[in-house]
């Protein structure tokens, strides 16, 4: 893996003139400007680089055309007030001067659009592609499946609790860490396919410019080439509902040998899981297995203690689901409730992993059952 | 006193009913007017009261005040507020004052259905208010309320959201009607289209938009509430929907109503700044014209608020090209006004320094918008804090500060006294101070990449969001003395003339101060 890089040490323009001059407007002088972000990163794709310098060429037809506008402006305020004596000129309109500042804005604005064009149907082009990467919206973490590699994986977020709640030290990838990044190599196409399972997301990485949003029922295409190895970090960018702002994206871009090494390990790790679910599992191997599937997959709304959130999201603890009827709870967590936010997880998890939750939640929190579920009956459930 | 309201006088006008019932069933158009302004600035300080939670909460990184589920809550209804509450009534109110006396009309064409009108806003808005209250929570999927999280994934609350969305729709169509045919049928003789002040001109365009789009944000939330009870897929995939269509639906409302919070602000910055430079109005006829094809455009520009949602290359372009031509009608007022200053005889009275900070401010927010109409940066921009202070630059010192500055300019008139001028200008300068610490540092935490909407944030933000935070605050206590000043004029103070500003001119100026509880029962003629 290559090096980690931090947030602070993403590629920006070096002194660019916008920072000095906002550095006029603000500066206190004892703050270190250094870490205060100010402009958006040039990233390290060709099409983060054309988005980057679109973005500066409009920034300074703004500030010229500001400044002429409220110089012109600010000269009348200090020179043509009546404290001063000024007396009012009679004039009101002038058709000839109309006309041109009507003309020379239009102007300004074709001369943008044509760039603007041009990169736009760059970023549509998404032929040719050498890698496909389907990317699922969860509320609230991604999916990742390569499809011609069959790798797939979620991807949440990692940064405990602790240093949420403000009783830990918040490091510097607060909240822009997760457990499983998507590595993708570099020098390639990579083509993105998005969707979702439930609500609107958006996967946003600002070094590669690509914001797509993932809509359910719909697939959405997006690509990018990356220049340079890395970690690139980016974040949901559509309101997704509770823990929107804790579902973030990490992309580790690897050169092509560490890419296929990793995607090896990827494929043998794969089957060494599929074989487990043969295996005889005992009631507290699953309910340790259990209650990490849990923290991922179900607490952010059924609550780590159970208790969910009254009126939003019910409550397993003693709850009729998690203690009586098994074959009902095995159907809710592999289909879903349709019309409520609780998804089908039965073609999110193998069936250790959907074994092992449901086996935790009728015995954790006192529900104690002691009914164990196995992966022979979840796989069973599913009609295997 | 110009003779223009003697007959009313020798004629002995009965004046407004005694107590509570006065304001209940009153059907005078400046009551009424008064009971807008009053129920808006209340809405805007509830409203600012959920931006000032989501500002405590962001102060620094971490949860500390509010869990994520409260904090949704606050911003949506924060939007919806100041959007539905605060922003249109307030323009509502300043159009029932200003647009009978400003065309010679006694009253508003549609007096009962204007009592009606205003009526309908508080119970709409305890309503929206009390889902804050009920089991799950009040809204919580931002005021864009994007299905399927305000459909299949929102709270059971939604369903109030929707009546009480319905409710104000119903409100400002009434509102709208009453100013068209008022103005279309009540000008004093003589007062021809182009001779109308540019108040009522971007008014009367404000409400053709109203008449077009509150139908069409009808038609969408009624369409969720038949996903939500009855059974139909609109906007689910599942069922053959399409949660795109959502969006298309929501901004070809959404885009014109942006609109409809700034055009009556053009008319009435229009106002103030021939008045404070004594000179005429540059480019009337431009304005007018400007006015119109902003209005036109803005039914054609919808989907850039959805350039990420994967438009075919063609719907990309297309609306980046209109939202660019945008600009140019835009530009055309922003030089009207800065060339009726040039060489004017201009001084600095309160309501002419909210004008110049609308002005100055208006138009970053105007190139702000400019920078996100180009659709390949927008990927960059959309749903980021850039987005925040874009649409913060336009509305705050954009609406709300032209409603401050049509308060301050007309205050005399509604209550014969003038307010205090030096503590006019101490609002002003906390409010621009406070304005641009809360909104500014957005443009660079947006472009450094914090999304919109999220409760907490990644550590290189905090410095930002920590100025945005206390500017929020210096600009949400500002406004309480704003309300003392307010409360200070209509008490007492110097009594204002019939014309208090030297540079005035208009209908408005020819009747007394405080304007009589009836004006204008026999119509002036303009020559």
């Amino acid at each position: 893996m290559d090096t980690l890089r931090d947030i602070g040490g993403r590629p920006h323009a070096q002194g660019l003139p916008c920072k000095a001059f906002v550095l006029l407007l603000w500066a206190p002088p004892s703050i270190s400007f250094a870490d205060w972000e100010l402009n958006m990163p040039v990233g390290v794709t060709e099409i983060s680089e054309s988005v980057y310098s679109l973005h500066m060429t409009i920034f300074w037809i703004c500030v010229v055309i500001a400044l002429i506008v409220f110089g012109i402006m600010f000269w009348s305020i200090f020179h043509h007030r009546k404290s001063k004596g000024a007396k009012p000129a009679e004039f009101h309109e002038s058709t000839t001067v109309e006309i041109i500042w009507t003309i020379i804005p239009l102007l300004i604005l074709v001369g943008m659009a044509v760039p603007a064009t041009a990169t736009l149907r760059q970023m549509y082009d998404t032929s040719e592609a050498e890698v496909d990467i389907q990317i699922t919206g969860y509320q609230w973490k991604w999916r990742y499946q390569y499809l011609n590699e069959e790798i797939d994986f979620f991807s949440n977020l990692s940064t405990p609790k602790e240093q949420i709640q403000n009783q830990a030290e918040k490091t510097d990838t607060y909240l822009l860490e997760v457990d499983n990044p998507l590595v993708l190599p570099v020098g390639k196409k990579v083509r993105f396919l998005l969707t979702s399972n439930d609500v609107i997301h958006s996967w946003w990485i600002p070094d590669f410019a690509v914001k797509k949003d993932a809509i359910p029922g719909f697939i959405n295409e997006a690509w990018t080439k990356i220049d340079k190895p890395g970690t690139y970090r980016g974040q949901c960018a559509e309101l997704c509902g509770k823990d929107h702002g804790f579902m973030p994206i990490v992309v580790v871009a690897m050169n092509d040998n560490d890419y296929s090494a990793w995607v090896a390990q990827q494929q043998a790790a794969k089957q060494a899981k599929a074989a487990s679910a043969e295996k005889e599992w005992t009631l507290a191997e699953l309910m340790t297995k259990g209650e990490q599937v849990y923290n991922t997959a179900c607490a952010a709304c059924h609550q780590a203690n159970g208790m969910g959130i009254p009126g939003a999201f019910p409550a397993l603890k003693g709850s009729v689901m998690a203690t009586q009827d098994k074959a009902a709870h095995i159907n809710i967590v592999l289909n879903g409730k349709a019309g409520t936010a609780m998804a089908a997880y039965g073609g999110q998890f193998d069936a250790v992993d959907l074994a092992a939750v449901i086996t935790y939640e009728r015995n954790a929190w006192g529900n104690d059952t002691k009914e164990m579920v196995t992966p022979q009956e979840i796989k069973q459930a599913r009609g295997q | 006193m110009n003779d223009m309201t003697q007959p009313e006088l020798m004629h002995g006008h009965h004046g407004p009913a005694q107590g509570i019932t006065r304001w209940l069933y009153t059907t005078n158009h400046k009551d009424i007017g008064t009971l807008y302004l009053w129920f808006s600035f209340a809405m805007f300080l509830i409203g600012g009261c959920m931006a000032l939670v989501i500002r405590s909460e962001l102060f620094q990184p971490g949860l500390q005040l509010v869990q994520p589920e409260f904090f949704n809550q606050m911003t949506t209804m924060h939007g919806l507020i100041m959007v539905f509450g605060a922003v249109m009534p307030a323009f509502v109110g300043l159009a029932n004052w200003m647009i009978p006396l400003m065309v010679g009309a006694p009253d508003m064409a549609l007096p009962r259905m204007n009592n009606l009108g205003f009526w309908i806003l508080p119970f709409a808005f305890a309503m929206l208010l009390s889902t804050l209250l009920m089991e799950g929570g009040g809204p919580n999927f931002g005021w864009t309320f994007y299905a399927p999280l305000s459909t299949t994934y929102a709270p059971p609350s939604v369903t109030f959201f929707i009546f009480s969305v319905h409710m104000m729709g119903i409100s400002s169509i009434m509102g709208a009607i009453n100013v068209i045919a008022t103005i279309l049928n009540m000008r004093a003789p003589g007062m021809t289209m182009m001779k109308m002040p540019l108040f009522v001109w971007t008014w009367l365009i404000t409400a053709f938009l109203l008449i077009a789009v509150m139908p069409v944000l009808a038609g969408v939330i009624t369409m969720m509430l038949m996903d939500i009870h009855f059974g139909t897929s609109f906007f689910d995939a599942g069922g053959g929907g399409d949660p795109v269509l959502f969006q298309h639906l929501f901004w070809f409302f959404g885009h014109p109503e942006v609109y409809i919070m700034i055009l009556p602000a053009f008319g009435i910055i229009s106002h103030i700044v021939p008045t404070f430079s004594r000179k005429r109005l540059f480019g009337y006829a431009s304005m007018v014209y400007a006015t119109a094809s902003i209005a036109l455009l803005s039914f054609v520009v919808w989907a850039h608020h959805m350039f990420t949602v994967g438009l075919p290359l063609a719907g990309e372009l297309f609306f980046m090209y209109s939202t660019m031509l945008i600009a140019v009608p835009t530009g055309v007022k922003v030089f009207n006004w800065v060339s009726t200053m040039f060489r004017g005889a201009i001084s600095f009275e309160t309501p002419m320094l909210f004008a110049i900070g609308f002005i100055v401010l208006f138009t970053i927010g105007g190139f702000s918008g400019l920078m996100l109409a180009i659709s390949p940066a927008d990927f960059q921009y959309h749903d980021t804090y850039f987005v925040v202070a874009h649409f913060h630059y336009v509305l705050v010192p954009g609406a709300v500060f032209s409603i401050i500055a049509g308060a301050y300019y007309w205050l005399p008139k509604w209550t014969g006294h003038m307010y205090n001028e030096r503590l006019g200008q101490w609002h002003f300068w906390l409010s621009m101070i406070g304005v641009n610490l809360t909104f500014f540092p957005m443009h660079f935490i947006g472009l450094a990449g914090m999304p919109r909407r999220i409760p907490d944030y990644a550590l290189q933000f905090a410095d930002f969001n920590m100025i945005a935070s206390i500017g929020g605050f210096m600009f949400g206590f500002s406004q309480l003395l704003f309300l003392y000043i307010v409360i200070k004029c209509i008490k007492g103070g110097e009594k204002a003339e019939a014309k208090p500003w030297e540079g005035a001119e208009g209908l408005e100026w020819q009747v007394a101060s405080p304007a009589p509880y009836h004006t204008f029962a026999q119509p002036p003629r303009i020559d």
